[in-house]
């Protein structure tokens, strides 16, 4: 998967989780909970959708690594490499 | 035989107009079966029955709109037994003013034939249903007779979402007028250090899969019931008198991006587990933000929380939700100075708050009550 690949797929789930704000409004160091104003309830629905659809387990002391669409990017595409090998 | 009535699903709501029926005479119902959609200011709303039985007459047709404890349908439930009020009134004791009695004229003039989901949509949109063209049976207004009027105009799409954001808001604002303009609150506060509550937390969602994680608002909720249970007189409705209320069920404030708040209930959180209570809000918080709640989710409600997470303020001191008689406010969980034992340390701080009402229970009873809160969110193993 490429990291534009995952972009979108963050961007859908996002948009699942929060359909009335415009995750392709998100610049890359945005903060996505303050950006889109994500309760602490969504925020763990999105961590289950990130599961669920790649199969990424995010344990809670991570949430600090996944605040910008930045962060969130490399630190999946970080974790799908240690998984294949 | 079993009285039917239009439930209150909340003190700001007098009328509800039924949408459709989802049963027809003769029909066998058991207890949870959702019988019809009732269009309210919340949105269109599931109603479910509380009995079981066979559908015997349906009183009221759809379309029309009825004042709350209106006789809907009755239900035979093989008993015979003499028409009782009190039966199926999934209701707060909160009585109707005579005033809405009435029959809420809502018609035209004329009658103009259009399905239910038809005049919805076009009132959603602003669609004036007398100008549309029928295509149905009959000439009958279609939901793609309206939608090809809405499509044609030039209007810009937020308007739909604009009408019903905006009836949320009058509810709202119906149900809070209400409350300041009846209820002399008072209101306490506390602060808890939650470094035990915390650290059981993370090591209880180790064990977990990622989607049996708890959130902190599931010890707050639970807590909240082991603490009423030691000062029943917050748990209940205020109507002339305190009535105090066996189970606890609680309100949880949902807040919409659109604007407004739905407070679906958690029914019985006393006897629900940690993990059940979580089961319970990953149910109903998605569907309070899809504006897809049950009657049952707004009925019955004995008291409220609202926790404001992560992020946000230190403190919310909530407006009680008539009938009921108290809200208990959690706000974000903040590092702050401590002082114990006559040491200074820094730890993360839990305001809480609670308004109660003034007419039902004095200070030393919210009192108790915080301070048993405090106590409870301290052991949260014994949760």
């Amino acid at each position: 998967m490429t990291e534009d690949e995952l972009k979108i797929i963050i961007a859908d789930i996002l948009k699942q989780i929060a359909p009335d704000t415009d995750p392709a409004k998100l610049l890359p160091d945005d903060n996505i909970r303050e950006k889109l104003e994500i309760d602490s309830f969504d925020a763990l629905q999105f961590i289950v959708a990130l599961d669920e659809k790649l199969g990424v387990e995010t344990p809670e002391q991570d949430y600090g690594k996944i605040t910008t669409l930045n962060t969130l990017v490399s630190y999946i595409m970080d974790k799908k490499k240690a998984i294949s090998k | 035989m079993i009285e039917f009535r239009m439930p209150s699903l909340g003190a700001d709501m007098e009328a509800g107009t039924l949408c459709e029926w989802l049963v027809k005479p003769g029909d066998t119902v058991k207890r949870g079966d959702i019988v019809a959609t009732v269009d309210t200011q919340k949105g269109l709303i599931d109603i479910e029955v509380f009995e079981e039985g066979r559908i015997e007459k349906l009183l009221i047709s759809e379309d029309e709109k009825v004042p709350v404890g209106s006789l809907m349908a009755l239900i035979d439930d093989g008993k015979g037994t003499p028409v009782s009020a009190t039966v199926l009134i999934p209701v707060t004791t909160e009585t109707i003013t005579p005033a809405v009695e009435k029959k809420i004229e809502t018609e035209l003039p004329h009658r103009i034939k259009a399905s239910p989901l038809a005049k919805k949509i076009a009132e959603e949109n602003g669609v004036d249903i007398s100008t549309v063209t029928g295509t149905g049976e009959e000439g009958a207004i279609t939901k793609e007779d309206v939608l090809k009027v809405v499509a044609e105009r030039t209007s810009p799409p937020e308007e739909k979402k604009g009408a019903s954001s905006e009836s949320i808001r009058m509810a709202v604002a119906a149900a809070m007028s209400k409350s300041n303009r009846e209820i002399p609150h008072y209101y306490l506060e506390t602060e808890v250090d939650m470094t035990k509550a915390l650290a059981w937390l993370t090591a209880a969602n180790l064990q977990r899969s990622v989607k049996e994680r708890l959130l902190p608002v599931v010890l707050y909720m639970k807590a909240t019931a082991k603490a009423l249970a030691e000062t029943p007189d917050l748990n209940g409705h205020w109507v002339n008198a305190f009535l105090a209320k066996k189970e606890i069920n609680m309100g949880f404030v949902v807040s919409l991006r659109t604007g407004g708040v739905m407070i679906p209930a958690i029914h019985d959180v006393g006897a629900k587990t940690i993990d059940e209570i979580m089961a319970s809000l990953n149910d109903v918080i998605p569907r309070a933000r899809a504006l897809k709640l049950r009657s049952s989710d707004l009925s019955e409600t004995t008291i409220t929380i609202t926790s404001l997470g992560e992020g946000s303020v230190e403190t919310v001191y909530g407006v009680i939700y008539p009938p009921q008689v108290a809200i208990v406010g959690f706000g974000s969980i903040s590092e702050q100075p401590w002082a114990e034992n006559g040491m200074l340390d820094v730890r993360p701080v839990l305001n809480i708050t609670l308004s109660a009402d003034h007419r039902a229970t004095d200070g030393a009873t919210g009192s108790r009550f915080l301070m048993a809160l405090k106590n409870h969110l301290q052991k949260p193993e014994l949760l």
